[in-house]
């Protein structure tokens, strides 16, 4: 179908549906390129709405790394709501790009980020609504190549008959590499399997289809095989040495999206160790920008899309090295703009008050943030977060006695050892925070409890762990709803049912792609969306395929059990794992590991990219190693 | 202008603009937010209001109703300083997002009333489907015309669309594509909305192409 032939089609579908904006492009910034005069297509796809899609940094930044090139050309595509999906099925209109109206089949490229575990079904039904097969195996020398990459892919085994191959890790780099090979195969033109042999070559690619997955007659995976030379085992994830400048020619939608903001990024990675954080184990080591490439690039940014808002990300921004730098050149550069500035994520203590304090200088002030996690010393300990709580309640004083009225904490129900008298403490705090907030401003004071459900994630420390059962959850919520309530206090929680698909996906092994073709087939979308989770359609694709659901979540895993992401490596050894496991078992916690380096076992993996890129930015502290030797062992792409 | 009346040099302006087809589908709301922007990204100085969340000083006109285009929208900015409007315009055209393009600038009186109390009635066009039996709309039309109210519902609220119809006429210089002219009221609780119309003739909305070209004001602007 033409270009010309989508927005005819379009046109009077546009009018009917929900928030068209959606579906439409042309805002400012996108990159239009001449179809006929660019050699090679990308389309990038987030599995989820517009609205939170546009707000996604990865996909920029891969959208402005690709669009550089002058033989690339980058568009994107999103989700679909369920209106414009009947709309779209009922007119026989495929999926479209945004920028040019060219049917997402026609691209040579498809490229999907996958940052969570729910927009499986969404990425289904992505492939479906652009007429590509849906199973790897059946794409043939027309279709495009369907690759995917983010957070969610650290464990890409669910997905592993669907996507024909993952990126692990960061794409900085090796996005330009699969489309240097995609390439030099279109002009070869050897069969697709020539392809993927090609793809598995390069480092932090993993080409699900060279491997085959034996199974325990219990169900645990038995071991993994090569089906060809070039499959790497593990495939360790890819990283960037140093963090390129960050993208400053942002697309500014025209419509009301989730963040309408500047992103910065200024570190990658955390070295506080959380047991519990997915984030935190695979996204070392710790990165950093400067402080001038950062004001350089929000200085651009601000002057290319004309926000009023910029944030300031990391997984743990107290931590980055010149934090008080930072924040002061923000806040003198920037003064009297009328620009406000986000700096989430920061550690619970007095230091991070100063930090707002001067960032936000006159601005009117709202919520502040606070993480704690846990209420009672002891599961503080089982997640390696040690706050005390006369910390908690100090910092808390300081954040009323400045003006904000509202604190905002996170907290995370759900671990195997947490008892109730753990859940009543969480209540207790939040009674506590709010007394001492009542004692400096009165009845203004408020909070708000943000209370999680925890999952265990793969590559963690508690990867071995059972989920609560959702009467379990249940139970904690309830007394929480019990004992939150009345004026000032506000708690949100999430549905139990969908921490359950989070944690069976988050765990799961290849067979659970048939699980999730089954719900997608009974109409199971946008699984993250409350209106559209359909817990049933998923009990019975399990059922459909022959599975049971409590074997992801509540089986007690053995310590030495294989897992079906045991040959993906995050460069954090397993190991590590086990020993942290073990500790949070007798609460031993671990200091922050600028201070004191954990062999996690990303020094060693990482030794020569350190080493061939010297200088600032990278927080590991200097070991000296027979790291080298074993580096030199590993090596990092296959032979 | 009264130079006592601004402490500072505040200025209004008054700013003609067209809302192009990549903008069909933004709301009114979304359509300030863009504005706010552009100002900022053409370095103009905006004025804030004052008070714990200062925010840009700019009035819109009118409303227009999502999926249409327009050659006619009237923004008021107010500026910290006086400027040429030829340089305005000139900063705003180096920073314009594809879904606006800016036609003229002038100042206008600073102490004037609000934009959006001074119009009272707006112009379209509407491009209807090629197909279109000119004939047997026109029938249609004059019928419309003639009948002493129309009693139309909108959400839940009845109301008559007549007295709001102040101009109709059917364009058939192009007979393959038949075209129609409306002049609607446009005054608070009076405003013709030109979908409505389309409605009463037995035409869906949704297959034609509605175009804003005139916003009208209630008295002639004082030349700055």
């Amino acid at each position: 179908m033409t270009p010309e032939e989508i927005q005819r089609l379009l046109e009077p579908i546009l009018p009917t549906v929900e928030k068209p904006g959606r579906y439409t492009g042309g805002e400012l910034n996108q990159v239009v390129k001449d179809w006929e005069a660019v050699p090679t297509r990308v389309a990038l796809a987030f599995p989820d709405l517009y609205d939170l899609g546009m707000s996604n940094l990865g996909l920029a930044v891969l959208y402005d790394i690709l669009n550089q090139q002058p033989d690339l050309l980058a568009e994107r595509v999103f989700s679909p709501w369920s209106d414009m999906e009947a709309a779209m099925r009922a007119a026989a209109l495929p999926l479209y790009s945004l920028e040019t109206r060219h049917p997402i089949a026609d691209f040579d490229l498809l490229g999907i980020s996958l940052p969570y575990e729910t927009l499986y079904t969404n990425t289904l039904n992505l492939l479906d609504l652009a007429g590509i097969p849906l199973h790897s195996v059946a794409r043939g020398r027309s279709d495009p190549l369907v690759i995917a990459g983010g957070h969610a892919t650290y464990n890409p085994e669910p997905l592993a008959d669907f996507i024909d191959a993952f990126v692990i890790g960061e794409g900085e780099e090796v996005i330009l590499e699969i489309v240097r090979c995609l390439q030099a195969w279109k002009a070869s033109g050897e069969p697709r399997p020539a392809l993927l042999r090609s793809l598995a070559r390069i480092w932090g690619v993993y080409v699900p289809s060279l491997y085959r997955v034996q199974y325990e007659p219990d169900g645990t995976v038995a071991g993994v095989g090569l089906l060809s030379p070039e499959a790497a085992l593990p495939v360790t994830k890819r990283i960037v040495p140093r963090l390129p400048p960050p993208p400053t020619r942002l697309i500014v939608p025209y419509i009301d999206v989730a963040h309408n903001r500047v992103p910065i990024e200024i570190m990658r990675g955390c070295t506080r160790g959380c047991r519990f954080c997915h984030a935190g184990m695979i996204t070392r080591p710790v990165r950093e920008r400067s402080v001038d490439q950062i004001v350089d690039a929000l200085e651009q940014a601000l002057a290319q899309t004309g926000y009023e808002e910029v944030a300031l990300l990391s997984l743990s921004s107290s931590d980055y090295d010149e934090i008080l730098d930072l924040v002061r050149a923000v806040s003198r550069r920037f003064a009297g703009r009328h620009l406000s500035i986000a700096l989430p994520s920061l550690r619970i203590e007095s230091f991070s008050v100063e930090l707002m304090d001067l960032l936000q200088g006159e601005a009117h002030r709202g919520g502040f943030t606070l993480a704690p996690e846990a209420a009672t010393e002891r599961m503080r300990e089982i997640i390696n977060k040690p706050v005390s709580t006369a910390q908690l309640l100090e910092t808390a004083r300081e954040i009323y006695s400045r003006g904000w009225h509202t604190i905002k904490l996170y907290f995370m129900i759900g671990h195997p050892s947490e008892t109730l008298e753990d859940v009543q403490a969480i209540a207790d705090l939040c009674q506590q925070v709010l007394s001492v907030g009542r004692a400096v401003m009165g009845k203004r004071a408020s909070v708000h409890a943000g209370v999680s459900t925890f999952v265990p994630k793969p590559h963690t420390p508690f990867q071995w762990v059972p989920c609560d059962s959702v009467e379990q959850i249940e139970a904690k919520q309830a007394l929480l709803k019990r004992r939150l309530r009345g004026p000032g206090l506000k708690l949100s929680w999430n549905n139990p049912e969908e921490t359950m698909l989070e944690a069976w996906l988050s765990r799961g092994d290849r067979r659970l792609g048939e699980v999730v073709y089954q719900a997608w087939k009974r109409g199971a979308r946008f699984d993250a969306w409350q209106e559209h989770f359909r817990y049933q359609a998923w009990m019975e694709a399990f059922a459909a395929a022959g599975i049971d659901p409590a074997f992801y979540t509540h089986r007690p895993r053995l310590i030495d059990e294989t897992f079906p992401w045991d040959h993906i490596s995050p460069g954090v050894r397993k190991e590590f794992l086990t020993q942290d496991y073990r500790w949070s078992l007798q609460g031993r916690t671990r200091v922050d590991c600028r201070n004191r380096c954990f062999a996690c076992g990303i020094l060693p993996r990482f030794a020569d990219l350190r080493r061939d890129h010297p200088g600032p930015g990278w927080e590991c502290p200097e070991v000296r190693s027979p790291a080298r030797a074993l580096a030199e062992a590993i090596p990092l792409e296959p032979a | 202008m009264n130079p006592a009346a601004s402490p500072a040099q505040v200025t209004r302006v008054r700013i003609a603009f067209s809302k192009l087809e990549a903008m069909r589908f933004t709301g009114n709301l979304d359509l300030h937010r863009t504005w706010e922007r552009l100002l900022r990204r053409a370095g103009l100085p905006l004025a804030y209001s004052q008070g714990f969340r200062p925010h840009p000083r700019i009035h819109l006109a009118s409303a227009l109703a999502l999926g249409c285009t327009s050659s006619g929208e009237l923004i008021d900015v107010w500026l910290e300083r006086p400027i040429e409007p030829d340089k305005i315009v000139a900063a705003l055209r180096s920073a314009i997002p594809p879904g606006l393009r800016v036609e003229e600038a002038w100042p206008v009186e600073l102490r004037g009333p609000a934009l959006p109390t001074l119009v009272v009635a707006c112009d379209y066009l509407v491009e209807l489907p090629a197909q279109q039996d000119g004939a047997g709309l026109e029938a249609h039309l004059d019928e419309l015309l003639a009948a002493p109210s129309l009693p139309r519902e909108r959400r839940g609220k009845p109301y008559d669309l007549r007295p709001l119809i102040e101009d109709l006429q059917l364009d058939r210089t192009e007979p393959a594509a038949p075209r129609l002219r409306m002049r609607l009221a446009a005054r608070e609780a009076a405003t013709g909305r030109p979908e409505e119309v389309l409605h009463a003739l037995g035409l869906d909305p949704s297959r034609a192409h509605i175009h804003r070209t005139r916003v009208i004001l209630r008295e002639a602007e004082p030349a700055g």
